[in-house]
């Protein structure tokens, strides 16, 4: 019974005609666009020219934003690996009866609405909020104390929004490991934490890194806690893209910082794709 | 020994414990300030009422995002996994030229920053000179939803084993009646699956659905998006906690049922 060889390619050519129609070709056109000039009055004019370019690099505004985006990045990925790493080890050690409820409740904020989960925290920083309302109860504090509207509170933001993907991501790679390496480390004489530093740490290496890209990767294409936790300094890329486009409807110069933020992106991808394969991070967000 | 790493082991159900905490102290808080009377939406609590709930109830203009998102949500659903089932099953059960390419293409819009793929998709509608509608943000929440369907049916269709079908064949059966009456039975806990997650991320979207909404077609994230520009009111604590309990329910619930389901299919 020999199969036809265009089955596989009649199943897959709605899926195929959609990404390349409504994504594939209008993020190619971003790139186009941003080569194209602004016209005062009607429809932007078609054009090459690299001014859309040299108005980011003009003076250090725009590239300090760049610069602060991915520090603000990489702050982030360092709290969700410290945060993360832990839990993810202990769903991968622990024999409790609990352990799948556990895990659902690791998943359950992915099914809870960003913009919830992002202004949630107004609730328990702000100056009405649960700290400086238990502050303010215990004596501590006469004033409320300004926990709002600063990078320490977006950073709380973007934490919680990125937290599941990196305990996700280590816990996969923990999985995957044979239980039988620690067991041969220890009965070689190493200590408990010597057969996690020598072996489990290793081999965990690829969900780590795997978590770390998508979670600088997400960073990077978010603008809403910057927006309602940040202050006016917090502002990251996207919230240039955010404005440019619908606020004053700058299209071609929000192409060309839509085209920047791409770029990096890509060569950071695909750098990682070189040395580690991109198929780590489907494993685990196929685990959902 | 022993009893070090027992202390070890506590250290780490402690943390363990206390990211919990963290994760969940604003969503909790969220809840109970929307039983809050108190009209600034904030703490103390002065009491337990359904004020802001039933203040929600008469907002028309909540209703009609809450119907938009819904029936936005529903045809994302039934558009993106009638797309991705099939191509998760040509990945699985087929063997072709460029099929890891290929997959990882239709993966990789995960890692696309979802404000270059608002810009981008409305950027191509206007240069096409269509007006935003619905359709845009069909489409766009179709190629927002379409990746994450891959992934999760195509993990669920590994379990399924070929051998069934092939049997079907052999003891006569059409391949119109094995579909029928083989694989969509079995397949039907990935495509419920898909459907449910397509809903709810389209549902909850709202990074890059900002860009393709209009003052007609606000999903109840961009509504909330546009209550907040003025402060945080306890009605939008009282909206998060109903938005809260139906992503929450949802999945929770499916899940349950396709357990029920499976246990008396005994496959």
């Amino acid at each position: 019974m020999k199969e036809k060889w265009w089955k596989p390619w009649l199943l897959l050519s709605p899926s195929l005609t959609a990404v390349f129609l409504l994504l594939v070709v209008p993020v190619c056109f971003v790139v186009v666009y941003s080569f194209w000039l602004r016209s005062p009055v009607g429809q932007d004019i078609p054009a090459f020219q690299f001014g859309n370019y040299a108005k980011f690099f003009a003076d250090f505004f725009y590239p300090s934003i760049l610069i602060s985006t991915i520090r603000v990045a990489l702050e982030t990925v360092f709290l969700c690996l410290l945060m993360g790493y832990i839990p993810a080890y202990f769903f991968y050690k622990t024999e409790s009866p609990f352990k799948p409820a556990l895990m659902i409740l690791v998943m359950l904020p992915f099914w809870i609405s960003f913009i919830i989960r992002t202004l949630s925290w107004v609730n328990i920083l702000g100056d009405s909020g649960l700290i400086n309302h238990m502050l303010i109860k215990l004596g501590l504090i006469s004033e409320p104390f300004a926990m709002l509207y600063n990078e320490g509170a977006v950073i709380m933001g973007l934490l919680q929004y990125l937290l599941p993907f990196m305990i996700l991501n280590i816990y996969v790679s923990l999985d995957g490991i044979d239980k039988s390496l620690v067991e041969a480390a220890k009965s070689l004489g190493s200590t408990e934490w010597q057969a996690f530093r020598e072996v489990t740490l290793p081999l965990s290496l690829p969900g780590v890194s795997a978590g770390c890209l998508l979670v600088f990767v997400l960073t990077c294409g978010t603008y809403l806690p910057p927006m309602i936790l940040g202050g006016p300094g917090n502002e990251m890329i996207a919230n240039l893209i955010f404005k440019r486009v619908i606020g004053t409807l700058d299209w071609p110069f929000g192409s060309a910082i839509s085209s920047i933020l791409l770029l990096l992106l890509v060569m950071i991808v695909y750098t990682y794709n070189r040395y580690m394969g991109i198929s780590q991070i489907f494993k685990a967000l196929s685990k959902e | 020994m022993q009893n070090k790493f027992f202390s070890g082991w506590t250290l780490i159900k402690l943390y363990t414990l206390l990211v919990y905490v963290w994760m969940f102290a604003p969503i909790v808080a969220v809840v109970i300030l929307a039983f809050n009377p108190h009209q600034f939406g904030s703490f103390p609590m002065e009491g337990f009422s359904f004020k802001w709930f039933v203040k929600l109830s008469h907002n028309s203009s909540i209703i009609d995002a809450f119907k938009n998102s819904i029936v936005l949500g529903s045809c994302t659903a039934v558009l993106t996994t009638a797309i991705g089932v099939p191509a998760a099953m040509a990945f699985i059960r087929y063997d072709f030229r460029g099929k890891d390419f290929l997959n990882t293409l239709l993966i990789a819009p995960i890692m696309i920053p979802e404000v270059v793929l608002g810009v981008a998709l409305l950027l191509f509608i206007r240069w096409l000179q269509q007006p935003k509608s619905f359709a845009l943000l069909l489409i766009g929440h179709v190629v927002l939803t379409l990746p994450y369907v891959l992934l999760i049916v195509q993990a669920r269709l590994v379990g399924i084993k070929k051998e069934y079908e092939e049997a079907a064949m052999v003891l006569g059966a059409g391949p119109f009646q094995t579909f029928k009456e083989i694989t969509l039975p079995l397949l039907a806990p990935a495509v419920l699956a898909g459907m449910l997650f397509s809903f709810t991320i389209s549902f909850d979207d709202v990074t890059a659905t900002l860009f393709w909404a209009t003052a007609q077609n606000q999903t109840v994230p961009v509504k909330i998006f546009g209550m907040l520009r003025n402060s945080i009111s306890p009605e939008i604590n009282a909206l998060g906690a109903v938005m809260i309990f139906l992503t929450v329910s949802t999945p929770l619930l499916a899940g349950y049922i396709s357990r029920r389901f499976a246990k008396g299919k005994d496959i």
